[in-house]
């Protein structure tokens, strides 16, 4: 039995976990049979943390967030978000969800597009304008709120719709390749802007990405995962600090790491071969 | 107004070739008059003019072309004398106070504005309230879909007289609801097809993300679906509205009909008064480009309140 103190718990591997999978499986049935999504997924993402998807396509990096936001169903194991099912954590608003497209809605603007996950969840309009304000304010588009999304380049757009996903509170926020389309000055931009924005708002991020150099840069975990059957292949706790200019991308820790997520990388390839 | 010289430049070449046509298609009626008159013309007897091709008749009879451009009732009028006959049975009444006689085209082309009008009204409500029940049940859209393209495959002309028996056997009186009923038999289809398109046109992405909000069926039609088929129909309501008006015509050919641009064809066909058939039928050209206009101009305030770039 550990000590209980009643002392602040600063270890955020004694706290409970925000995401929890256990042996995890899905299986899609197509008409070219049986895909294994996930096979065996076991998982546990603490508060707070910032935690990066890395592998090739078609690993299900996509499916397992989908499955956290209750967008796909698995067909074994378990997964608890706050402790819920994935449902109820929907339904607790647990959780903002950033696709690949921005996908905000041409025909309204900014602001409104802010407001309709609002909207939808029925805050009063007073409310709605403060939080618009607010979550504007986190991505640093205060003066955009009044433009439509085609006004505004893909990096702003993307940013819209991450304070599209921070409005309602939720604690998680889910981000699927949400910079893969920008190119790398963008993204390097939204990234170390993204970090900020972690740190002040102590979100608990899952984030699927392509770029080791990115998961590298913005995790606190890095998840490597292989296909077919799409599984688990290494997680990487990162000893870089909390505090994270851009080049630390050049210091020896960062290589390291770097390292190690590319040797998890093949050593899936070579599993499949 | 860039498109304004190429549009001109068509109209141009259209008129050009109307008028070269007309001297071909009139030149027997010209040469008959000529006849009458006591000219000379080759070969002499009408019926021998009958095997001879209107090329040869123009080849021998040179000095009589002209005589085509001026007949009374001319196979083919030229573009002067329909408009002549047009500004006659509208601009020219109007100004005399009498627009709303039964002579004039004014008066005809109003009744077959308001069948138009109810029709098109009728028809997008129903090719909406389809398109809905597509895009939401699977069953509706296996067994209303088929029926839809069936529908639009039997010919008109055929269906007009029977909707209009029908419609006075169950005590519908005058022809204002069995041609609204025509007209919007047609105009369905296209706000249908349309507006499915239109509702189906957001992505998974799209509606994925109203289900990490929890919406419900009813937010997602109204927040994304609705608006995102704006486009869409106003498209389906431009040709909707060509083919209201079509259909209403197409209700005043049979007979019996007095009124409407539909029954004046008829008539200036009955009684050989091509002038009549031709005045009446740009009327109704104006009438559909007019109504064609008006919606396009909506479309461009809506979107463009909308925000969204056309
Ligand atoms: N809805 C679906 N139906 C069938 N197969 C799917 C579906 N979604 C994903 N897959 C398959 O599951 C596998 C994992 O996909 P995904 O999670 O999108 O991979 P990633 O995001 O890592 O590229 C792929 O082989 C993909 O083809
Ligand atoms: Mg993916």
């Amino acid at each position: 039995m550990q000590d209980q103190t009643d002392a602040p718990v600063l270890d955020r591997s004694t706290t409970k976990p925000v995401i929890s999978a256990k042996s995890l499986d899905l299986t899609f049935q197509t008409n070219d049979g049986p895909v294994h999504a996930l096979s065996g997924v076991d998982l546990d993402i603490g508060k707070g943390e910032f935690v990066s998807f890395i592998g090739p396509s078609g690993c299900g990096k996509t499916t397992f967030l989908r499955c956290i936001a209750a967008l796909e169903a698995p067909t074994g194991g378990t997964l608890t978000v706050n402790g819920m099912t994935p449902d109820e954590a929907r339904r607790a608003r647990a959780y903002g969800y950033v696709f690949q497209a921005a996908g905000l809605y041409p025909w309204r603007t900014i602001e409104k597009n802010i407001a309709l996950p609002l909207e939808i969840m029925g805050y009063s309009k007073s409310e709605q304008d403060e939080r618009i304000a607010r979550v504007l304010d986190l991505v640093e588009l205060s003066n955009f709120g009044k433009k439509y999304p085609w006004q505004l380049s893909g990096g702003m757009q993307q940013r819209a719709s991450i304070a599209r996903a921070l409005a309602f509170d939720a604690d998680i926020l889910l981000m699927d390749e949400p910079f893969g389309a920008l190119d790398e000055i963008v993204r390097d931009h939204l990234n170390e802007q993204l970090l900020d924005l972690w740190a002040r708002t102590e979100k608990t991020i899952g984030f699927v990405t392509h770029s080791i150099p990115e998961a590298v840069y913005l995790s606190t975990k890095i998840v490597v995962m292989s296909p077919r059957p799409g599984r688990i292949t290494d997680v990487i706790d990162s000893p870089l600090p909390k505090e994270r200019p851009l080049d630390i991308r050049d210091t020896p820790e960062f290589l390291e790491i770097a390292h190690r997520v590319r040797d998890g990388l093949r050593a899936g390839h070579a599993y499949d071969d | 107004m860039k498109n304004l010289l190429p549009i001109l430049t068509v109209l141009a070449a259209i008129a050009a070739l109307w008028y070269v046509a007309v001297a071909p298609m009139n030149i027997r009626g010209a040469l008959d008059m000529a006849e009458r008159g006591g000219a000379e013309v080759v070969p002499a007897e009408s019926i021998a003019r009958f095997d001879r091709s209107v090329w040869r008749l123009m080849m021998d009879n040179p000095e009589h072309i002209a005589a085509g451009y001026a007949l009374e009732r001319p196979r083919l009028p030229t573009p002067g004398q329909v408009g002549a006959e047009l500004w006659k049975t509208t601009g020219d009444m109007a100004l005399r106070g009498r627009a709303l006689s039964k002579r004039s085209l004014i008066y005809h082309g109003w009744i077959t504005l308001q069948s138009t009008l109810w029709g098109f009204a009728l028809g997008t409500v129903l090719g909406m309230a389809g398109a809905i029940a597509i895009v939401y049940s699977r069953v509706v859209d296996m067994s209303l879909m088929p029926w839809a393209i069936i529908s639009q495959t039997i010919p008109i002309v055929a269906l007009a007289p029977m909707i209009i028996v029908l419609s006075s056997q169950v005590g519908i009186e005058g022809r204002t609801v069995p041609k609204a009923i025509i007209s919007a038999y047609l105009c369905y289809f296209p706000v249908l097809v349309g507006m499915v398109k239109g509702l189906r046109s957001p992505g998974a992405a799209q509606l994925d993300l109203l289900r990490t909000y929890s919406a419900s069926g009813l937010q997602a039609f109204l927040k994304l679906r609705l608006p995102a088929s704006m486009p869409y129909l106003f498209t389906s309501l431009k040709i909707g509205i060509a083919a209201a008006l079509v259909g209403t015509i197409v209700g005043e050919l049979p007979t019996g009909a007095i009124s409407g641009l539909g029954a004046r064809i008829l008539i200036g066909d009955q009684f050989g008064t091509p002038l009549a058939i031709w005045a009446a039928l740009f009327a109704a050209a104006i009438l559909a480009g007019v109504l064609v206009t008006l919606l396009d101009v909506m479309q461009r305030v809506t979107l463009k309140r909308m925000g969204m770039q056309t």
